[in-house]
């Protein structure tokens, strides 16, 4: 059996007191020291274990964020003085997008590398914005040809990045035609660069080592090279340099040992590709193409212009950059797949997509979408448990003192919550019967989407749909 | 014992000698209504009273005014007991000249809603949904509208949240409520098997003895006895003290086979094939290595503590014959068995269900996407298969354009929470529903989520730890289900009554009875 992916890990306990969804409020100063809470009522006992929360004080709110919303000490209390209520703390996690619960469970990932499992039905939103408005299928009875049967340990995750040739010529045994660089990488995912407003100098040599754990690869930008405390042989494999248009071309020595670039997109693209494999012919190059107005067409330009590898950059909410109506990164990554495939260039080139992808069941929708994998930064961040406060620039202000964590935590942190990634997406492509992660690119056979439920169980039923 | 288990033939012809022997008598529950009060000793409230002591004169003006005893100043007593803020209608009571707030002399009451309500519940259940439950579980009837409780819809913005019916200001047809018919057949195939007609239309879903607790799977099969309905064993396997209850059980064959043997199958008057489970498709059982107790790992022949992932799918069914071969097994080893295939709703769920039907089930039960469950991966609960409003009017229509429709009964899970739901999902094209969660709730549960992990369920519902599962005495258990099935019969009668539709079996897929609050409504098809 040929050697399986897998990802070491271990818990990664959190740095900073736990803000979890629930408080315990004591709203009257009347208690009738019964011990109800205490001897009966909490299966959990957290008020039992009152005193060791007491001992440190910077976690002695995590006895009340602990909790765990059964009710059962504030319905059993003797004289009816406890109060279950959401935490304002966890009410201002994140934004709109990166909700609350979107970074509590990033948070519990990157602490277990476990997928989150729970009881009870889900008790979301019937469906919602961006990528919670479409669903995978999944494979029941009538498709015998489906290929996940033999098991999650048979299910491939990899994917390649470049040119695929789509024939080769041969002459006897020999291939004579070209053959285009190509590189594989064990999961569909590669990871971005954090943005500037996030950014720490320390936060480089961190994705660097996760990349490496991994076996992923990290984008980094040209001109911080060279990182401190980087062992340039071992991590350059699982680096990909970021060529900002004025950047300046490293040493061949250094770019020689990595596979894959990334350049700006400008008006040189063709010249500085040709630079770049000038100096190293095994490399793959990849052009960032910010998806703003004219993205998704500049995105086409570049395949017909024969650009192995294009990158899509959403916002990091997953919108259309500078525009009073934003699309949203699925359906951008629709538009492109699709005319790509109209084109007759879908196969000559990988499309990497970024901006918006917070969740695994993202990774999974946007390769289902038409990308051949997705690029993510902000859940890394997330999951060294950032509060995405934008309180940045003082770092005195950071909830989550990011500027003074170790490399074991930011690297074990980060390695756990792309593990628990991992272990997601083969949980959803098991379920979809699905065998290779390559064969689920453009896959929209395997995905519904609600405007085309909505019409087809309702449109007959109930006319058309109102415009919102 | 029912007595359409003898319609055709005789138990003794049908039943191998050796399970006979093994019958034991069936367990007799009446579904008599008796207050099944709630078990906490504060019950959570839509609002609460606040006094101040300080500006109270104790003249128990509140007291005498109150209809509903929200307020308590026991004789003898000088000061006033905690109020039961559960039974306040709130501000509904001024129009009503019945308001304690401004009535009280000193101005010493406030009310205000419960913040609890804010954190009790989710987008599919909210609190007022759960609290309405918890009413119905505690007298047999929905709670009045002077509760202001609005349980008949979720928060979840889609699906039967914005689906509702178009209620005539005259019905046309004046019908009684005792001229209504709630019952539904299971049995349309006319294949020689029993008649199987249920009086309400739905039956209790499958819960395993590890996902819930004895006392939890005791108290639905004896709702189930008293309203001549089913329940189901789930996955678990069969426990012996569920004997008495034999002709009131589905028991479930599943893909981990837990407890599956001859004998259990030949108890039984219907079982059912679980393929696919709506809470996490594809993906076979989870039962989390904590809740694997003694008595858990003996019954599913395992280890105790270990974690028990059942396999996916049935790996001796890869197409619609192999799923025929599982059929006529069945069938063969028990003669007067119904079979039920329960799926889940991938895109193509109206082949599978064509194909179900081909193969002999004679009733597919749908699992909508968003369905319950005692543990199941997040990402799974929320992205996996449709949900089941998108499934049954596909499923439906497939069904009648292929003439198949009325030899097969089409059951829907994954998400029916009310009367409401049950009857939006008839209409939409269902012969009858399946409930899980509800029973849940009447129960006492408070959707925490915390069922999968540890203990299990802290309210001592989901759970297999011996302290936890002691929370609920059997008695008031079986009694919360059987007057929470009682409130949901009576609405779906007063549903039909407002509609004047004779029956639930004349409701399905009226659609053109239902309205969307997102569409034009502007055209409407009906299908029959």
């Amino acid at each position: 059996m040929p050697e399986k992916y897998h990802i070491a890990t271990k818990p990664v306990p959190p740095r900073r007191p736990r803000i979890g969804k629930y408080g315990i409020v004591d709203w009257r100063e009347d208690c009738a020291r019964c011990h109800n809470c205490v001897k009966k009522a909490c299966v959990y006992d957290r008020h039992r274990d009152e005193i060791k929360y007491i001992r440190n004080l910077d976690s002695v709110d995590s006895l009340f964020f602990d909790c765990m919303g059964c009710f059962s000490c504030v319905q059993d209390c003797t004289k009816n003085l406890l109060c279950l209520s959401i935490n304002p703390e966890y009410e201002k996690l994140g934004n709109s997008y990166w909700t609350p619960e979107i970074i509590q469970t990033t948070w519990a990932q990157a602490e277990t590398a476990k997928i989150p499992v729970s009881g009870a039905g889900y008790g979301g939103k019937f469906s919602g914005y961006g990528f919670d408005s479409m669903w995978t299928d999944m494979s029941e009875i009538v498709r015998p040809t489906r290929d996940g049967i033999h098991g999650r340990e048979y299910i491939s995750s990899a994917v390649d990045i470049g040119h695929n040739s789509s024939f080769l010529v041969l002459n006897g045994d020999e291939v004579v035609s070209p053959l285009s660089p190509i590189l594989s990488i064990p999961m569909p995912l590669v990871i971005d660069r954090i943005p500037d407003k996030y950014a720490l100098p320390k936060l480089d040599a961190i994705i660097v080592e996760t990349a490496v754990k991994t076996g992923l690869i990290a984008l980094v930008d040209a001109r911080k090279w060279p990182l401190t405390d980087v062992d340039a042989d071992k991590y350059l494999p699982h680096i990909a340099f970021y060529f900002a248009s004025d950047a300046a071309m490293l040493p061949e020595e250094i770019l020689k040992k990595t596979r894959l670039a990334e350049i700006e997109d400008d008006r040189n693209v063709k010249s500085h590709i040709r630079e770049l494999k000038k100096i190293h012919p095994g490399i793959v190059v990849a052009v960032r193409v910010e998806l703003t107005a004219g993205g998704i067409q500049r995105a086409i330009d570049l395949a017909d212009e024969d650009v192995e590898v294009i990158h899509i950059a959403a916002d990091s909410n997953g919108q259309e950059i500078g525009s009073e109506h934003p699309m949203f990164i699925k359906d951008m990554i629709r538009k492109v797949h699709r005319s790509l495939i109209e084109n007759g260039r879908r196969d000559d080139v990988t499309i990497i997509a970024g901006g918006g992808i917070a969740l695994p069941e993202h990774m999974a929708k946007g390769v289902l979408c038409g990308a051949d994998l997705v690029s993510i930064e902000l859940p890394l961040l997330v999951g060294l448990e950032c509060h995405l406060c934008h309180q940045c620039g003082d770092s005195h202000t950071c909830p989550a003192k990011i500027q003074e964590i170790s490399l074991s935590y930011g690297v074990g942190r980060m390695t756990n919550l792309i593990s628990a990634w991992h272990d997601q997406l083969i949980e959803l492509m098991g379920a979809m019967g699905m065998r290779d992660a390559r064969r689920l690119r453009g896959d929209v056979g395997r995905a519904m989407f609600f405007e085309q439920l909505e019409e087809e169980a309702f449109g007959r039923l109930f006319g058309n749909r109102l415009q919102a | 014992m029912a007595d359409f288990l003898e319609i055709d033939c005789k138990l003794e012809d049908i039943i191998p000698e050796k399970t006979l022997k093994t019958r034991t008598p069936q367990f007799k529950q009446t579904r008599t209504i008796r207050p099944a009060p709630p078990r906490y000793r504060n019950e959570i409230s839509k609002y609460i009273i606040l006094r101040n002591e300080e500006r109270c004169i104790k003249c128990g003006q509140c007291v005498e005014m109150c209809p509903q005893g929200v307020h308590i100043k026991s004789p003898g007593y000088k000061y006033f007991a905690q109020p039961k803020s559960h039974l306040c209608f709130g501000p509904v009571c001024e129009k009503k000249g019945c308001y304690c707030i401004t009535a009280c002399p000193q101005g010493a009451l406030r009310i205000q809603e419960n913040p609890m309500m804010k954190s009790l519940g989710d987008y599919r259940w909210p609190a007022e949904m759960i609290l309405a439950t918890w009413k119905m579980a505690e007298n047999g009837e929905c709670p009045s509208e002077d509760y202001g409780y609005e349980f008949e819809t979720g928060n979840s913005d889609g699906g039967f949240d914005r689906i509702r019916f178009k209620f005539p200001d005259r019905p046309p047809i004046e019908l009684k409520e005792e001229e209504i018919d709630t019952s539904i057949e299971l049995n349309r195939r006319h294949d020689g098997r029993a008649r199987i007609r249920i009086d309400v239309p739905w039956y209790g879903g499958g819960m395993s003895f590890g996902s819930v607790s004895n006392t939890t799977q005791l108290s639905k099969a004896r709702a189930a006895v008293a309203w001549n309905t089913f329940s189901c064993t789930g996955e678990g396997g069969f426990m012996e003290r569920m004997r008495p209850y034999d002709d009131h059980m589905i028991t479930q064959v599943a893909t981990g086979l837990f407890g599956v043997r001859e004998e259990t199958i030949q108890r039984v008057p219907i079982v059912e094939f679980k393929y696919a489970q709506g809470a996490k498709p594809g993906l076979g059982g989870h039962l989390l290595g904590d809740k694997n107790t003694q008595a858990v790992a003996k019954m599913r022949e395992t280890v105790i503590g270990i974690s028990l992932f059942s396999p996916f799918p049935f790996h001796s069914v890869y197409s619609i014959e192999d799923h025929m071969k599982h059929i006529d097994w069945i069938k063969h080893i028990n003669r007067r068995a119904l079979i039920s295939t329960k799926v889940s709703t991938p895109n193509d769920v109206d082949m599978v269900a064509v194909g179900s039907y081909s193969a002999g089930t004679h009733i597919i039960h749908l699992d909508g996407g968003y369905g319950g469950t005692g543990a199941a991966p997040d990402i799974a609960k929320k992205n996996i298969a449709m949900p089941i409003e998108y499934a049954i009017p596909r499923v439906h229509n497939f069904l009648v354009a292929e003439g198949a429709r009325d030899q097969v009964t089409l059951v829907a899970s994954g998400g029916i929470r009310n009367p409401y739901d049950v009857a939006k999902a008839i209409a939409l094209g269902a012969d009858g529903v399946v409930i899980g969660t509800m029973e849940m709730v009447a129960l006492g549960c408070v959707r925490c989520n915390r069922c999968s992990t540890g203990r299990g369920c802290p309210r001592g519902i989901a759970t297999t730890d011996k302290v936890l599962a002691a929370k609920i005495d059997l008695e008031w258990g079986a009694q919360r289900l059987i007057n929470t099935y009682n409130a949901w019969r009576n609405e779906i009668v007063s549903i039909l009554r407002r509609l004047g539709v004779r029956s639930v079996s004349e409701l399905r897929g009226r659609s053109d009875l239902l309205m969307h609050l997102d569409y034009t409504n502007a055209v409407v098809e009906h299908e029959a």
